[in-house]
This record gives C-alpha cells, sequence and structure tokens, in this order.
C-alpha cells in the first residue's frame, strides 16, 4: 500500500468514525476550534498593526532627513537632558546650510504650533500650524490636491497666504471651495490657496490632514519668534543617502561651532530609525501574544490526544480485525494519523470561518485582513497540532499485538 | 515441502511468575489442497496453533515454514504481509468491520495488498456472488443474519486467494442448519482446491475435514485421517 493510498483509505475511515461519534468530535474540535481563532486574530491584529505602521511611516518619505536638537529616539533620561541643553538651530544655520549642501534636492525650515482655526461661525479648536518654505512640497508625502502651494517668492516676502489639510478643509468648509476664502488664525488672516491630498494619520496618533502651512517668515512674524526649528531635507539620491548625511553632518557642524572630537549638537533622523525600532519591540509583542494564544491551542492538542486514546481503545478489536488481515504498523498508524489530522483541519477551518467575520469587525478599528499567509498559517497549524497530538495513541494502535487486539471485546 | 511445516515448536507464555506452556515441540506437516482439523479441549493449545498457524504469532522456539519461508524469523510488517497474502481468517464472531458494508469488506484485504480501486470492485462482487451474498454487498452486518455474515468473512478470507482457509469455530456462533450451509460452503471451497484448517472443539464439525490432529496438553496426542462427512453421506446413499 503506498502512503497515498494509505492516506486516502484512513480520510474515508475517519470520516466515518467521526460521523459515529458526532457529539463527541464537536466537543473535540472545539479546542481547537478555539485555539485557531485566537492564533488567526493574533495573527491577524499583529499583521494590521505592521501594516498600518509601515503605512504611517511611509508618508515620511524614505529619503527625507530629519535634522533637529533631539534625536527620536534616546537611549536613556540623561541622554535627553543633555541633549535639551543644545544650542537651538537658527533660520540663519538653515539658510547658510541649504547654501553649502550639494547633495540634497530640497531643503525646509519646519516648525509648528497648534491654534484654533475659525472661518465664519465655524472653528477648529485645536489645528497643526506649520511654518516651512516653498520647498516643503517637494519633500515626503506633501502633495497639493487642489489650487496651489506658495513659491519662493511668496515665502520669502511672508505673505499671509496658506495651504490647508484635507482635515480643515472638510471641517470649515463643508459646502464650499476654500480656496481663495480667507480664515482665522490663531488672531491674524490669511489667505488659502491651496489644499494638501489626504495624508491619513500617523501611527493613529494625530491627523496629518488636520494642518494650516504658513510661509516661515510669516511663521516667525506672526505666531513664534524663536522657534526651535526642525530641518527636512530630500537628499538628492536614494543611494547616496549616506554621503549626504555626512556633508550635512560637516556643514551643521561648522555653522553650529562644534570642535573636533566633540559629539554633534543635533542629530539627523530618518524614517529607517522608526522601523528599526518597530521591528524590534513589534517582533517581542507579535512573539508574545502568539504563545499565549498557542497555549489555547496546545491545551485543544491535549484534547485531541485524549479523545484519539480513547478512539484507540474503543476500538482495539477493529484494529486486530484490520492488523490478522494485512494492515501493516505503517498503515494503522497513518489511519489514526489522518483521523486525529482531519479533525484538527476541520476545526482549523471551523476557526477560520469564525475568525472572519471577526477580523471585518476589528477591521473598524486597525486595517486588519484575513490575508492568505495567515490562512495558510492557521491550515497548517491545525494540521500539525492534529499529527502531534495524534502521533502517541496512533503508534499505540500501531504496536497493538492482533492476537490480543482481536480478543478484545 | 509441505505447504505447512512446523518443527519442533513450543510456544511459552509467561503470566506473572508463572510460564505456561502452551504448545511443547510439536511437529506438524500439511500439505497443499488438504483439510484438517485441530480438536482439542480448551486448554489444549489449539488456539495457541491457530494463532501460529495464521501468522498472528511467531513461536517461542522451533521452525515454521509456510509456502517456502521461515515464518518464525519474521518481524510484524513482514507477518503483516504474510498474513495478507497467504491466509484468510474466518472467526467464530465473524469479525466484520460493523460500519463498513460487505462489500468494504470483502475488499479490505484487497486495500491492504494496494489493488487499484476499480478491480479490487470487480472481484469482491465476484466473491459475493461466490458465497451468495450477490443481493447483499450494499448491507451491513447488523444488517444481515449470522449465516450471511459469516459468508460475507468467508468471502473476505477468499477474496485475496490465499493458500490457507483458517476457520476458528466457523460454526459456533451459528444454529446448526446454517452452521451445516457453512460447512457445505467449505466442502465445496476444499473440492475446488483450496487447503482448509478448521479449529474447533465439536466432534460433529470436526468430522467434515478429512484429516483430525487432536491437541492435548500442548502435545498432539492423534493426527489420523477422516472420511468426511460428505464422504460418509456417499457410502450411506450408495
Amino acid at each position: 500500500m503506498t502512503l497515498w493510498q494509505e492516506i486516502k483509505e484512513g480520510t474515508v475511515i475517519s470520516f466515518a468514525a467521526l460521523r459515529a461519534n458526532k457529539l463527541r468530535s464537536g466537543l473535540t474540535t472545539l479546542g481547537i476550534v478555539i485555539g485557531i481563532v485566537t492564533v488567526t486574530l493574533m495573527a491577524t491584529a499583529i499583521q494590521g498593526l505592521n501594516g498600518a505602521f509601515r503605512k504611517s511611516i511611509s508618508s515620511m518619505g524614505s529619503d527625507t532627513l530629519f535634522i533637529k536638537r533631539f534625536s527620536w529616539f534616546n537611549d536613556s533620561r540623561e541622554a535627553w537632558l543633555k541633549s535639551y541643553r543644545r544650542p537651538l538651530i537658527t533660520l540663519d544655520q538653515i539658510e547658510a546650510l541649504s547654501r553649502q549642501a550639494t547633495l540634497i534636492k530640497a531643503i525646509t525650515p519646519f516648525s509648528g504650533c497648534r491654534l484654533p482655526v475659525t472661518y465664519k461661525n465655524r472653528t477648529s479648536r485645536s489645528v497643526s500650524v506649520l511654518g516651512c518654505n516653498e520647498q516643503f512640497v517637494n519633500i515626503g508625502g506633501n502633495t497639493i490636491a487642489e489650487g496651489r502651494f506658495f513659491n519662493a517668492a511668496e515665502a520669502n516676502g511672508g505673505r499671509p497666504i496658506c495651504t490647508i489639510g484635507s482635515g480643515v478643509a472638510t471641517n470649515l468648509f463643508p459646502n464650499i471651495s476654500p480656496l481663495g476664502k480667507k480664515i482665522r488664525v490663531g488672531g491674524t488672516t490669511v489667505e488659502i490657496v491651496g489644499i494638501m491630498a489626504q495624508q491619513g494619520n500617523f501611527l493613529g496618533a494625530f491627523s496629518l490632514d488636520n494642518q494650516v502651512i504658513v510661509p516661515m517668515r510669516y511663521y516667525t512674524l506672526a505666531f513664534q519668534h524663536d522657534a526651535d526649528y526642525e530641518i527636512q531635507i530630500r537628499v538628492a539620491s536614494m543611494e547616496h543617502i549616506e554621503d549626504s548625511k555626512e556633508e550635512i553632518r560637516g556643514i551643521l557642524r561648522k555653522l553650529r561651532h562644534v570642535p573636533p572630537s566633540v559629539e554633534d549638537n543635533f542629530a539627523i533622523n530618518q524614517q529607517e530609525m522608526f522601523i528599526a525600532t518597530f521591528n524590534r519591540v513589534g517582533g517581542i509583542i507579535a512573539s508574545a501574544g502568539l504563545f499565549i494564544t498557542g497555549l489555547s491551542l496546545f491545551v485543544g492538542g491535549i484534547g485531541i490526544m485524549n479523545i484519539m486514546f480513547v478512539s484507540v481503545a474503543e476500538r482495539t478489536k477493529e484494529i486486530g480485525i484490520r492488523k490478522a488481515i494485512g494492515a501493516k504498523r505503517r498503515t494503522i498508524l497513518m489511519q489514526f494519523l489522518t483521523e486525529a489530522a482531519g479533525i484538527c483541519l476541520f476545526a482549523g477551518l471551523l476557526g477560520l470561518a469564525i475568525a472572519f467575520p471577526i477580523t471585518l469587525v476589528i477591521n473598524q478599528f486597525l486595517p486588519a485582513t484575513l490575508s492568505l499567509p495567515i490562512v495558510g498559517l492557521a491550515v497548517g497549524v491545525s494540521l500539525l497540532t492534529g499529527i502531534v497530538s495524534g502521533f502517541l495513541p496512533a503508534w499505540r494502535a500501531a504496536r497493538m499485538n492482533p492476537v490480543d487486539a482481536l480478543r478484545n471485546d | 515441502m509441505a505447504l505447512l511445516q512446523l518443527t519442533k515448536i513450543s510456544r511459552r507464555y509467561v503470566m506473572g511468575s508463572e510460564t505456561i506452556h502452551a504448545l511443547r515441540e510439536i511437529d506438524v506437516s500439511i500439505e497443499r489442497g488438504e483439510y484438517v482439523a485441530i480438536m482439542g479441549p480448551s486448554g489444549s493449545g489449539k488456539s495457541t496453533l491457530m494463532n501460529l498457524l495464521g501468522c498472528l504469532d511467531t513461536p517461542s522456539s522451533g521452525e515454521f515454514h509456510l509456502n517456502g519461508s521461515d515464518v518464525s524469523r519474521m518481524d510484524d510488517n513482514q507477518l503483516a504481509e504474510l498474513r495478507n497474502r497467504e491466509i484468510g481468517f474466518v472467526f467464530q464472531s465473524f469479525h466484520l468491520l460493523p460500519r463498513s458494508d460487505a462489500l468494504h469488506n470483502v475488499e479490505l484485504p484487497l486495500i491492504y495488498s494496494g489493488m487499484p480501486p476499480a478491480r479490487r470492485r470487480q472481484r469482491a462482487l465476484e466473491v459475493l456472488d461466490h458465497v451468495g451474498l450477490g443481493d447483499r454487498v450494499h448491507h451491513k452486518p447488523n444488517e444481515m443474519s449470522g449465516g450471511q455474515r459469516q459468508r460475507v468473512a468467508i468471502a473476505r478470507a477468499l477474496v485475496n486467494n490465499p493458500s490457507i482457509l483458517l476457520a476458528d469455530e466457523p460454526t459456533g456462533n451459528l444454529d446448526s442448519r446454517t452452521g451445516d450451509e457453512i460447512m457445505v460452503l467449505f466442502e465445496e471451497l476444499w473440492r475446488k482446491g483450496n487447503t482448509i484448517i478448521l479449529v474447533t472443539h465439536e466432534e460433529v464439525v470436526a468430522r467434515h475435514a478429512r484429516r483430525i490432529i487432536r491437541l492435548r496438553d500442548g502435545l498432539i496426542a492423534s493426527d489420523e485421517p477422516s472420511l468426511g462427512v460428505s464422504a460418509l453421506h456417499a457410502v450411506g446413499k450408495s
């Protein structure tokens, strides 16, 4: 008998056995069903979180550098306090950097604060008001949906104009086009010249669409005089991003009078740092989560093992008959393994059928969808559970002595 | 060499601190085409001998050759293959798979020998028809009478064309009329050239065979030819 025939025959036998013991099989599968549901949901949630994170991060652009006094990630409180004493980055330094740097495509100073924004009788109480120059639109995921961005002359002239995020547009102008309208921003009046494309939110924390962008010159005049500026830079090419960083570092050290052998008093941040940190933390969370949910599957597996022992004991005589007329050890082993795997596979599919609508509900809060790899994982894991937990009972059946087995009643 | 050749066969069982000698160095030789009955009271070792002859068990010592191959040195899997090929069992309590219909029960040995589905179905139907159950192939054991069940068991035993038909008290669970029918079937099968070994403690049943081996306390008490019931009928009629 070939392995394929054995599996085929085992499937037929196990279906008959399952049908004969519907209630028992049902109760046994319950453990596996619950296990598969939890594992599937956990995997889906983790994948959803990963996806949401990567999507947020990608809005920053992988070729964008964010230069600040602080590093995004500090190893300790001391390191953070130390960087807090660093001198501010000034607009003059940014101006000089922009003139000297050669390996960059776009550069803008960047600063922001939160202010109420009003149009007629409608008010958004807390909107990100951002100051930058005309090159901002060439960096990261910032694109214009309607109207235009301000140009270099407008930026340098410090005209009271702005572009607004799609969130502000829908909040303040439910029925009319915002273009050309004048809004009140923290006590001043600015005219809308453009609307930014929708970007969603960043890590679920804040909306990237709830913003008003004004020329930096105007921003310093109207809202914040000596801000702690950030520099956003788009490098000339992704392949030479390290060269760009080196060049920028050299220029900034000179501009900020950092003596040789003293560490930088600024930090060049990029998307990659987020991803590295996330992968580390996310990996730990994922393995812990899968381990805990895996425990429920393990309990289910023990249930299968238990019921398979009962099944083998009950069918001792059948095993004796089969062996007497020529079933080999392997054939009997395969019969019971197939039965255990069959129960678990059925339970796994049932678990998936239950998990699927739940993922649709989760999807309301997190971008979670039951993906093909997860379906594959669930099916594979349930099959494996069946084979592992069915092995010992099947082995016991396979080793039975036919004489003793036949005598059993 | 004989179809079955047992030389100085012993079988001991260890039960706790006691060793039971079920068979003590017996020699038996059975030729192809014989119709042999093995008799003896319970405890005489006849079940042990049947298990050995059926290759369900191996001897503690001695040599056993079946159809030229040395059974005493075979492992579990080789024995299974040998049983499948050489031996057809008919048990007292039929030993059919309760959830399978007659056809599937008869097909089972062919499944284990790896015959393709279409051929084994055809062969199983053929044999079922032969034992007179051509119209009962899709009945399950609990839908059939004792005699019909035993016929299914006989069909299952015959389906692989084994060298030996080994029957253990084949009429033990049947009323006498049905039992007689089964014995007539055996007679027929023997006349067609099958080798039949009958294990029984009933004199009436044993008298159907042409040779009777009597066991007592693990030894062969007697081994003599017999005329056979149908032969007696023939004598009586003439």
